[in-house]
């Protein structure tokens, strides 16, 4: 398969402050790669420098093969869903969305033709003599969309598309955009710092730390099988357990994860470890329990309908042996 | 320890006067905004109420004397062709101070609102401030020298040997003269020196509105420097730009000071008014002339409304 964007050893610096560290990174065709990080992890930057809008002061960014080093962002054939939309306030909808055909040259019938056909993919036909301002977050984002998407790009960069739209309209547009790119079959690449949504939405997924990339892989591989702590930490809130711990759990003496949801909690006789429960948070679907387990805070999820134990009770903690992750390095 | 008080004890008028405006919100505006309103409605709504009346009376052409009497024929006389050349004149120096301010100024406004953090913007407000605390008349005048025969312009010309350039531009016929500060060069050269700051300040406050995203959104789309300069930034520098040259354009049309010392001593609006006025005690007309700038900028206003300069405001 083709790689859509590659990264070679690509060190971005401001001042003193590396914010891409010498990253390497291949990005196949047709994927929806997820860039997973707390902020000034280093995942925008990666994002503006595949754009172009930063340049490298090391190594080198190759999109579909060829090298971009002295290609400037218009002659990039990647396009950017922003993260503040930069609609164009003075223009309406319909020219908003034409612009990139507009700059193109493309006749005025023509581009209005395929800006209609984008909005009505981005299911806002009828909304093109309006103006950016008068429309809701949610449909600037579906125009913010369809803007990028009239070029017809290889590739689509989206810097958290969805950070300012509430809970309900992110959970539909995290199907939207996902069936989205499986019709367009064009590679997406989504900036994000909700685990979550990179889980769930993602193909493969890189996770961000201080400018290097911490892991990289499917979700499945980086939620089960975390490489460092601060992945482990980072992607779902995962119990990282300390080498003595780690002992008490029955593994070796080394770092290891093992996710809440993984823990059973019940009578103290015959398992192995016990603990105190210390804490209790309800959260709906559950109970979140946080446990003294030789010294280090555990947490460990009670289902709903299960019976909650008491704080300051001691419990037992069983759990599939498999589950418990013995990782790498410190990291 | 007894609760604290769910209601605190009240501390004075300072109390007494938040509660009364808390109680009637419209209050605080009210006593806020009379004073201002008062000032504008009937010191200055007032005054120019009072000129519009003066530009309808009529002098008597042999006792001088204002006829109080309502008649068009005041402003039939600006129709006369020496006071169309005046007005015709001071229209085009207007536009042509807008259009050179509006060049100079860009670069200087783009610089500051892009680029400039810190110190140096600091340094940018300075720059662009500190001309405005000097005299207004120390500064044409010294521009009197700089631009006369024996002026530092002539001196360096002569150094570099571009004295057949400046010739050259002297003879240019119709704005070209004797020297550069005895030509409409000359005056030109002044008046957007002097009126620089006015079309600086609101444009590069217009284009510090204009988001990096959105440039860069220009870029990502495929557009070179000059297509997003034309389709993006110009658009939305639009309503600084209509800002700043308000300020140009009706400054240069009232001005009647640089007219006088710099140039070529023809006559603009504002010198016409005030020798009307004073000299020849001519009130009517000199209020009809007073009225032209007043038209001129409901005009330019309405046409840049209708070109929708404003759309991005």
């Amino acid at each position: 398969m083709t790689a859509a964007v590659e990264f070679r050893a690509v060190t971005r610096h401001f001042g003193n402050v590396r914010a891409v560290d010498g990253v390497d990174l291949t990005i196949e065709e047709g994927s929806f790669f997820a860039m997973l990080g707390p902020s000034g992890s280093g995942k925008t930057t990666c994002l503006r420098l595949i754009s172009g809008f930063e340049k490298p002061n090391d190594g080198s960014i190759r999109i579909f093969g060829q090298d971009v080093g002295d290609v400037p962002p218009n002659r990039r054939n990647v396009n950017t869903v922003f993260q503040d939309y930069a609609l164009f306030p003075h223009i309406n909808v319909r020219d908003n969305v034409g612009y990139g055909l507009m700059v193109k040259g493309v006749d005025r019938r023509t581009r209005n033709d395929r800006a209609e056909e984008m909005l009505a993919l981005v299911k806002l036909s009828g909304y093109g003599d309006r103006k950016p301002a008068q429309l809701s977050g949610g449909q600037r984002q579906r125009v913010a969309l369809a803007r990028a998407l009239v070029n017809e790009p290889r590739v689509l960069l989206l810097d958290e598309p969805l950070g300012a739209l509430d809970l309900k309209l992110r959970e539909a547009m995290q199907d939207e955009l996902k069936a989205l790119q499986a019709r367009l079959g064009i590679t997406f690449i989504f900036v994000t710092h909700d685990q979550g949504e990179a889980l769930s939405m993602a193909d493969r997924l890189a996770v961000f730390n201080e400018g290097r990339i911490a892991q990289i892989g499917t979700p499945n591989d980086v939620y089960a099988r975390p490489r460092t702590r601060f992945v482990a930490d980072f992607v779902g809130s995962s119990n990282v357990l300390p080498p003595d711990v780690t002992r008490a759990f029955g593994g070796p003496a080394a770092w290891a994860s093992l996710r809440p949801e993984s823990l059973h909690v019940g009578v103290a006789e015959g398992a192995t470890p016990t603990g105190t429960v210390t804490g209790l948070r309800y959260l709906g679907a559950g109970s979140r329990l946080t446990l003294d387990v030789a010294g280090a805070e555990v947490a460990a999820l009670v289902p709903a309908g299960q019976p909650v134990p008491a704080t300051g009770s001691t419990v037992g903690l069983r759990f599939d042996p498999a589950s418990l992750h013995v990782m790498e390095g410190e990291g | 320890m007894s609760p604290a008080p769910a209601i605190l004890p009240e501390r004075g008028l300072a109390d007494r006067l938040t509660a009364l405006f808390w109680r009637h919100p419209r209050l605080l505006l009210a006593v806020l905004l009379t004073p201002p309103l008062l000032w504008l409605g009937v010191v200055y709504l007032g005054s120019l109420a009072a000129l519009l009346l003066q530009s309808f009376y009529s002098i008597d052409e042999f006792s001088g004397v204002v006829k109080e009497e309502f008649t068009l024929k005041t402003y039939g006389e600006l129709f006369r062709a020496q006071n169309m050349d005046i007005i015709i004149r001071t229209l085009l120096m207007s536009a042509v101070v807008t259009v050179g301010c509006a060049i100079l100024a860009f670069p200087i406004a783009y610089y500051a609102a892009r680029f400039a953090r810190g110190k140096w913007k600091a340094i940018f407000y300075l720059g662009v401030m500190l001309p405005l605390w000097s005299s207004y008349l120390v500064k044409v005048y010294a521009w009197k020298l700089i631009l006369a025969k024996e002026g530092i312009v002539t001196w360096a010309a002569d150094g570099m040997g571009l004295v057949p350039v400046l010739d050259a531009v002297l003879s240019i016929p119709g704005i070209g003269g004797n020297s550069l500060s005895t030509s409409y060069i000359g005056t030109f050269l002044v008046f957007v020196y002097i009126w620089l700051p006015y079309m600086i300040l609101p444009m590069q406050a217009a284009l510090e509105r204009v988001p990096t995203s959105m440039l860069e959104a220009s870029a990502d789309l495929g557009a070179s420097r000059s297509q997003t300069f034309r389709t993006v930034i110009f658009p939305l520098a639009m309503p600084g730009i209509i800002a700043g040259s308000i300020f140009t354009f009706s400054l240069t049309m009232g001005d009647y000071i640089i007219p006088q010392i710099v140039g070529n001593s023809s006559r603009f609006i504002g010198l016409a008014v005030y020798q009307l006025q004073g000299t020849a005690g001519n009130t009517p007309l000199a209020a009809a002339f007073a009225v032209v700038p007043i038209v001129v900028m409901l005009v330019y206003l309405w046409v840049a409304k209708r070109k929708g300069a404003f759309d991005a405001l």
